[in-house]
C-alpha cells in the first residue's frame, strides 16, 4: 500500500488501540484515587493521590496474601504434573504401535471437545465423595491430564528423526534415556509454549475453583477478587476494588509485556493444534 | 505389533519377561493421563447422562427415577427456552463482531511500522487478563453515574443509565465486555493467516492493476476463509463455556435476561441444589459442544482437502 494510505491506517490503529486500553488505564487511575474525596469518582482526575493506600486496603480486606500463594501453588502444581503426563502420553502416541491406540486417542479427543467447565456438576460430586472439597488439590484434579498438551507433544515427538533414536539405542540407551537425551531437548520450545498457555489458563480459571473452594486456605486470586467485587456494589469502594483488580492482573500483565512474542505464538499454537 | 523404540534393542534372544514389559510400555505411559481423563472427563459425562434420568433435588432427598420427565419439563419450561435464546443471542452478539474486529485489527497490526508491536500489545492484552478481572473492570465502567460510560454520556446530556440493571441493555453490556476480552485472541489467528498468504498471487494482482480494496475483497477475504471457519467454531465454544463475567456482572439477571446455558447449569446445581435438572442441562450442553466440534472437524476437512 502507498505511503499516505499506510500512515492513515496506522493512525486509525492508534486511535482504536487507545480506546482498547481505556478500561485498564481508568482502573489504574481509580486505584490511586483517595476513597475519602467525594469528587474522586465523578471527575476524571480529581482525588488522585500518590499512595498505595487502596492496594494496602485491598490486600488486607481480602486475604490476598493467601490467594496469591494458593494461585501459585495451584498453577505450578498443575503445570509440573501436566508436563510429566503429557510427555509420557505424547511419547506413547508418537512412537508406539499398540492395540487400542485409536480408542485411547478418541478418549483424549473428548477432552478437547468438552471443556471441564461443562462438567462442573458431576466433577463436584466426585471431588466431594473423595473428601477433597475446599482443598487446592481439588482445584487441580480435573486439569492434570491435558489432551491439548498430549497432542502438542505427540506432534513434536513425531518430527524427531528416527535415526537419532536408533543411534542412541545402538549405544545402549534405555527408553528413559532416549526420551531424556533425544526427545525432550527437541520438545523444549513446545513445552515452554505449553507452559505459558497452561499458566495463563489456570491463573485465570474461575468457575471450577469457585465451586470447590470456600475458604481463603484454598481460594485462588480470581475467587478472591470476585468476593471483593461483591462487597462494593454501591460504588463507595471502587478505588479499593480497582486496586484489587490490579493486584490480580499485574503478574500476568508483566509476564505478557516481557514475553509478548512467546505469548502470542503460544496462544496461536494452542488454537491450531 | 512390537514397540518401535524397542525394535533394534530387542533381539530374538531377549528374555520373555523383558518382552512383556516392552509390550506394556505404551500402556503404562498413557496410564496417568488416561486415568485422570476417565475420572474427570469421561465418567462425568456418563454421570450427567445418568443423573438426568433421576429427580435429585430438595423435594427428593433420595434420588427417584424420572425417565425422560426432566427433559420433557425442560422442553415446555419458558425459563429454559429463554436461557437457550439468551445463549443464542450471546453467540450471535459476540461471534460475528469479534471475527470482523479480529480481522480488522490483524490488518492494522500487519502493516510494517514501528507502531505495530505497540498496537498488537494494546489489542491483545485483554486476552491474558482473567475474565473475572475484565468483568470487574467493566462492571465498574457500567456503574450508573460513577462509571466512565455514564460520565462520557453525561457530556451529551445522556447518562444515568443502569446498563446492567435492565433487561433491554444487560445482554448488550456483557456482549461488549466479551468482545473486548477476546478480539485480540482472534486477531492473532488472522495475523498468522495474513502472513501465510501466497505472495505470488498478490504480485499477479498488482500486475493486473488491482487496487487495495479490490485485492482485499477478491483475494484476502476468500484466502482467509479457512481461518474464519476455524475461528468461528472456537468462538462459539468460548461463548458456550464462558460465564465468569455473568457471575460478576449480572448473576444471570435481571429477570434471567443474561443467563446462558452453562450459567443456568451452575445456578441449578449450586444455588438451587437441583442436581437432576443440572445434569439434564449439562447433558444438553455436552451434546451441543460435541456437535460444534464435529461440525468444525467436518468443515475443516472440506476446506483443506477438497
Amino acid at each position: 500500500m502507498r505511503g499516505a494510505g499506510r500512515v492513515a491506517l496506522q493512525f486509525v490503529g492508534l486511535v482504536v488501540a487507545v480506546f482498547w486500553c481505556i478500561p485498564l488505564f481508568w482502573t489504574l487511575l481509580t486505584a490511586f484515587k483517595s476513597p475519602d474525596d467525594p469528587d474522586a469518582l465523578t471527575s476524571l482526575f480529581a482525588g488522585l493521590q500518590p499512595s498505595l493506600q487502596n492496594f494496602a486496603m485491598a490486600w488486607q480486606s481480602a486475604s490476598f496474601a493467601s490467594y496469591y500463594l494458593n494461585t501459585i501453588v495451584i498453577v505450578v502444581g498443575i503445570l509440573v504434573v501436566q508436563c510429566v503426563f503429557i510427555t509420557l502420553a505424547g511419547f506413547a502416541f508418537a512412537r508406539f504401535e499398540f492395540r487400542g491406540k485409536n480408542i485411547l486417542f478418541t478418549l483424549f479427543l473428548l477432552q478437547l471437545m468438552v471443556p471441564a467447565s461443562a462438567l462442573i456438576g458431576p466433577n463436584y460430586t466426585t471431588v466431594r465423595s473423595l473428601g477433597l472439597l475446599d482443598t487446592k488439590v481439588a482445584v487441580m484434579l480435573p486439569y492434570v491430564a491435558s489432551a491439548m498438551g498430549t497432542f502438542w507433544m505427540r506432534q513434536t515427538f513425531r518430527q524427531v528423526p528416527r535415526e537419532l533414536e536408533e543411534a542412541a539405542v545402538m549405544d545402549g540407551a534405555r527408553w528413559w534415556q532416549v526420551l531424556w537425551h533425544v526427545y525432550l531437548p527437541a520438545a523444549r520450545p513446545a513445552l515452554s509454549a505449553f507452559a505459558l498457555v497452561s499458566l495463563s489458563i489456570h491463573w485465570n480459571d474461575f468457575l471450577w475453583p469457585l465451586v470447590v473452594t470456600n475458604t481463603p486456605k484454598s481460594q485462588p486470586l480470581t475467587v478472591g477478587l470476585s468476593l471483593l467485587t461483591q462487597m462494593g456494589e454501591t460504588g463507595a469502594q471502587w478505588s479499593m476494588i480497582a486496586a484489587g483488580t490490579w493486584i490480580v492482573i499485574l503478574p500476568l500483565l508483566v509476564l505478557f509485556l516481557i514475553f509478548q512474542r512467546q505469548f502470542v505464538n503460544s496462544f496461536l499454537q494452542s488454537g491450531l493444534k | 505389533m512390537a514397540s518401535a523404540v524397542a525394535d533394534p534393542a530387542v533381539p530374538a534372544s531377549t528374555p520373555s519377561g523383558r518382552r512383556r514389559w516392552i509390550r506394556l510400555q505404551p500402556y503404562l505411559m498413557l496410564l496417568p493421563s488416561a486415568a485422570f481423563l476417565a475420572v474427570f472427563t469421561l465418567w462425568p459425562m456418563l454421570k450427567a447422562a445418568a443423573g438426568s434420568l433421576f429427580y435429585n433435588d430438595s423435594a427428593h432427598p433420595q434420588p427417584e427415577f424420572a425417565g425422560f420427565a426432566i427433559y420433557q419439563s425442560l422442553w415446555v419450561d419458558p425459563e429454559f427456552r429463554q436461557v437457550l435464546a439468551n445463549t443464542g443471542w450471546f453467540i450471535l452478539g459476540t461471534v460475528p463482531l469479534s471475527l470482523v474486529l479480529g480481522r480488522l485489527f490483524a490488518l492494522l497490526v500487519n502493516q510494517p511500522g514501528v507502531l505495530s508491536p505497540v498496537l498488537r500489545a494494546a489489542f491483545f492484552h485483554p486476552v491474558v487478563l482473567p475474565m473475572v478481572s475484565a468483568a470487574s473492570i467493566w462492571l465498574f465502567l457500567y456503574t450508573p453515574q460513577y462509571g466512565l460510560i455514564d460520565q462520557a454520556l453525561a457530556g451529551f446530556g445522556l447518562g444515568q443509565v443502569n446498563w446492567l440493571g435492565q433487561p433491554g441493555t444487560a445482554m448488550w453490556a456483557v456482549i461488549l465486555t466479551m468482545i473486548w476480552k477476546q478480539v485480540g485472541f482472534y486477531m492473532i489467528f488472522y495475523l498468522a493467516g495474513l502472513q501465510n498468504l501466497p505472495a505470488d498471487v498478490y504480485e499477479a494482482a498488482d500486475l493486473d492493476g488491482a487496487g487495495a480494496v479490490r485485492k482485499f475483497f477478491s483475494l484476502t477475504l476468500p484466502l482467509l476463509m479457512p481461518t474464519t471457519l476455524f475461528v468461528t467454531t472456537i468462538a462459539i465454544v468460548n461463548a458456550f463455556q464462558t460465564v465468569d463475567h455473568l457471575y460478576i456482572m449480572t448473576q444471570g439477571g435481571p429477570n434471567n435476561s443474561t443467563a446462558t446455558l452453562l450459567y443456568y447449569v451452575y445456578q441449578q446445581a449450586f444455588t438451587f441444589n437441583d442436581f437432576g435438572k443440572a445434569s439434564a442441562l449439562s447433558a444438553i450442553l455436552i451434546v451441543l459442544l460435541i456437535l460444534c466440534a464435529l461440525l468444525q472437524n467436518w468443515v475443516d476437512r472440506r476446506v483443506h482437502y477438497q
